[in-house]
């Protein structure tokens, strides 16, 4: 994996785009005015005056019959090995100390919740929950590379994402705690979250389903012509969805500025990669297969993975196009609280990956080698986490319950007269059994 | 097939023009198309909204598989009439994300039938997405197309999908059938907040209408979740939507020789359903037949029935009969089809069961 890598676009496979491009000044008028540049407007119903000789000319042909097969795989960039060292210094972001120490704090800040939400779930205090055990740097390492304006669309293993972006623990273990402050107004299973402050999209439980709806995003961003993008993550055997497709295909041929950020975490459940798909991994499917330029990364490299997420969101906002990006790690975690791993995969192997892969320590020993960290500044850091952590369930779990009316609420924008028969009879039934349910609990 | 379909049905005179308010920009009752009317409607809220777009399998230079979306390409361009790959989850997974972000989707399926590919984005994310949020994110999406059997296509393009996306709350279900309905229902759901389906009906896309002056206005909207009472009568309620409103209005005509008046409601809404009305209904006639095209077990004449059963009981003179489509896979073949789709002839028979008159 750590093999010397040439320039970093160099990586990003680049599929002939211009070949769709036909013809787009002859249409009516634009009506959001700032899409108008030559290759950002799509083009699926421009009528072709000529015959269109191009795939001629995306191929040859050849009298040798030859059966093709998969000889060469998109390289995997990195730049950081574990010991902090960067290999190529011009390509070090160089971010300040107090921006690497937010980094590292907030990393370790998830990791540190991870623990105890996730014990706090065996406790039977919260219903359910999911760790980002070993993938932190993905987290980081991309969304430091975002603009707030970007909108995000995730699977559900993001968490860090949302803490880089203003997404606070108390706002994390409200909603795990579903009490009266949870933003999804208790509609939605744990670690199932929305909000407008940071621009996340609230996620849906049925695989792969933010994907096509990624595409949809950033085709009301282009349409609008904002210099943003979306970004939708996803794991590798959520690639495996037909929805995987779908969206690949839309976002190619409508020329979507969308970021598809798969985490190839070897795990899918208890399903490995080398079972999820035949070939060249995800990233193997985007330049010949979609026609969209595609990065392999290593997701427990931040600098590789910041790196590469931000000349993806270049692309993709600069040329109106879609990006595919897939980060190679390891899900050092069960899949969920739901789950044992212990059955389907060795501690050996789970271990290789903590002690000799850990994205965390990775950074640690680049901090460590700038001199801008101590053990005594972790030890630090690792109490101050904690102590957030347990002060917000606490306060969380002595929060009201939410409102009983907030059953009723939203199913459409207005009330429609099935939900006010509905509320009417609850009204009543509590009228007529107050002391049967616990009112005082919940909020009003 | 229109034509022979125009002749079988026996198109009944729509007389709304009784009621027209006088305004300055129409001046005359119009007699259009079902397509037409949609057509207009689409076109209308593309002009008024720049955030309304139209997306679908052809629908851009081939102006849509049944022509619904004639000239709007042409008119608004590829970036609001847009085709797309052939690909149901994905387009509606564009149209749910595009609404999330802010656009007003009116997505086409080239039938309702190859929604079923997509039925997880309506289902699960339209209808699911403002709940789920906490009443923060909206989804405004129109989900259109052909539904119900349109003859000569088989088992898996001929069902109604009115009692499936009725029982999903978060959707909203219009079931439209004249001209007018097919106006101010489509352009209420392209207005509303909420993911509305438009269960349309292929049979009905040539059927002629006529427009009063009121409903070509640009804003003449239809409240969804109302039904019309299309014909008044007294001795039996027959409630139905879509196209077999016509057969039921046809089995009025035929009953009303028989000295039997009977009362037509068009349901307009699956969802919201307009309990009211029909209870009012029944509460005058004392009788009740439903009619629809889809299957029997758990058909929206099911949920009617027990509606009725909770809400006017005692109002009840005769049991309630259900009329709807066979309860198999639609056959092919001309004689088995006909067999298995709702006849005026059923409709007739029913009502007389349920009057106890013996003919």
């Amino acid at each position: 994996m750590n093999q010397s890598i040439k320039v970093l676009s160099n990586l990003v496979k680049s599929s002939n785009t211009s070949r769709s491009l036909i013809n787009a000044g002859s249409r009516r008028s634009v009506l959001f005015k700032t899409l108008n540049t030559n290759n950002t407007v799509r083009n699926f119903s421009t009528k072709q005056s000529k015959i269109d000789k191009d795939d001629e000319k995306t191929f040859d042909y050849t009298d040798k019959l030859v059966v093709q097969k998969l000889e060469t795989y998109i390289p995997c960039y990195t730049i950081m090995n574990q010991d902090g060292i960067v290999s190529k210094p011009e390509q070090d972001p160089n971010f300040s100390q107090e921006v690497v120490t937010k980094m590292y704090k907030t990393m370790v800040l998830l990791n540190t919740m991870d623990s105890i939400l996730y014990d706090v779930q065996r406790q039977g205090r919260i219903s359910f929950y999911m760790t980002s055990f070993g993938e932190e740097a993905i987290h980081i390492g991309s969304a430091s590379a975002l603009d707030m304006g970007d909108t995000i669309f995730a699977q559900y293993r993001e968490t860090g994402v949302f803490l880089w972006r203003g997404f606070t623990v108390d706002d994390i273990v409200n909603q795990c705690c579903t009490n009266d402050l949870d933003d999804g107004k208790g509609r939605q299973m744990p670690m199932h979250f929305g909000s407008k402050k940071i621009n996340l999209q609230t996620i849906s439980s049925p695989l792969t389903t933010q994907l096509p709806q990624a595409v949809g995003s950033s085709y009301a961003q282009k349409l609008a012509g904002e210099k943003n993008c979306t970004i939708v993550y996803f794991g590798e055997g959520a690639a495996s969805e037909g929805d995987f497709h779908a969206a690949m295909n839309f976002a190619a041929t409508l020329s979507t500025p969308t970021i598809f950020f798969c985490r190839n975490n070897k795990w899918a459940i208890s399903t490995p990669s080398k079972e999820q798909y035949k070939g060249d991994g995800i990233a193997g499917r985007g330049p010949n297969g979609y026609g969209i330029r595609t990065i392999r990364v290593d997701g427990n490299d931040i600098w590789a993975v910041h790196n590469v997420t931000k000349l993806a969101r270049k692309i993709a906002v600069e040329e109106q196009v879609p990006v595919l990006i897939e980060a190679m790690t390891y899900r050092v975690g069960h899949h969920s609280t739901s789950d044992d791993s212990s059955r389907y995969r060795t501690v050996e192997e789970i271990n290789y990956w903590k002690e000799t892969k850990n994205p965390i320590n990775r950074l640690k020993n680049y901090m460590v080698r700038k001199n801008w960290w101590t053990e005594d500044q972790e030890k630090a850091i690792v109490a101050e986490s904690r102590q957030l952590v347990r002060e917000s369930l606490m306060k969380a779990e002595k929060r009201k319950k939410p409102a009983l009316s907030e059953i009723f609420n939203d199913v459409y924008s207005e009330l429609t007269p099935n939900l006010i028969e509905q509320q009417k009879e609850l009204e009543e039934h509590l009228k007529l059994y107050p002391d049967e349910y616990p009112i005082d609990q919940y909020a009003k | 097939m229109f034509t022979l379909l125009l002749k079988k049905l026996n198109q009944p005179a729509l007389n709304s023009t009784s009621k027209w308010v006088a305004r300055s920009f129409s001046t005359a009752p119009k007699e259009v198309t079902v397509r037409e009317a949609i057509n207009s409607a689409l076109d209308e809220e593309l002009a008024r909204d720049q955030r309304v777009y139209v997306m679908g399998e052809e629908v851009a230079q081939y102006n849509g598989a049944y022509k619904i979306t004639k000239g709007l390409f042409e008119k608004y361009g590829a970036d609001r009439i847009i085709d797309t790959p052939i690909t149901e989850a994905g387009f509606a997974g564009i149209g749910v994300g595009s609404a999330m972000a802010g656009l007003r989707p009116v997505v086409e399926f080239m039938t309702w039938n190859f929604a079923m590919q997509a039925i997880d984005h309506i289902v699960n994310s339209s209808a699911k997405t403002h709940y789920m949020s906490g009443g923060k994110v909206f989804n405004p999406i129109v989900w259109r197309g052909p539904n119900g059997p349109p003859t000569s296509v088989g088992a898996q393009h001929s069902q109604c999908f009115a009692a499936w996306y009725g029982n999903v709350p978060g959707l909203k279900v219009i079931v439209p059938w004249s001209a007018e309905d097919h106006r101010g229902l489509l352009k209420s759901a392209i207005r509303d907040d909420n993911p509305v389906v438009c269960l349309e009906s292929e049979l009905l896309y040539n059927y002629k209408f006529t427009l009063s002056p009121e409903s070509q206005d640009k804003d003449f909207l239809i409240p969804i979740g109302k039904a019309k009472v299309e014909r008044q009568g007294t001795d039996i309620t027959i409630v139905s939507f879509s196209r077999i409103v016509s057969n039921c209005l046809e089995a009025a005509e035929i009953l009303a020789k028989e000295g039997i008046s009977a009362e037509v409601i068009n349901l307009r809404s699956i969802r919201p359903l307009d309990v009211e009305t029909i209870v009012k209904s029944v509460q005058k006639t004392n009788r009740l037949v439903t009619a629809e095209e889809g299957w029997p077990q758990h058909g929206v004449g099911s949920e009617i029935a027990a509606q009725v059963v909770e809400n006017a009981f005692d109002y009840l003179d005769a049991p309630i009969e259900r009329i709807t489509g066979a309860d198999v896979p639609m056959p092919y073949a001309k004689n088995l089809e006909d067999a298995a789709m709702v006849q005026v002839q059923n409709i007739v028979n029913a009502c007389r069961r349920v009057c106890y008159r013996k003919k």
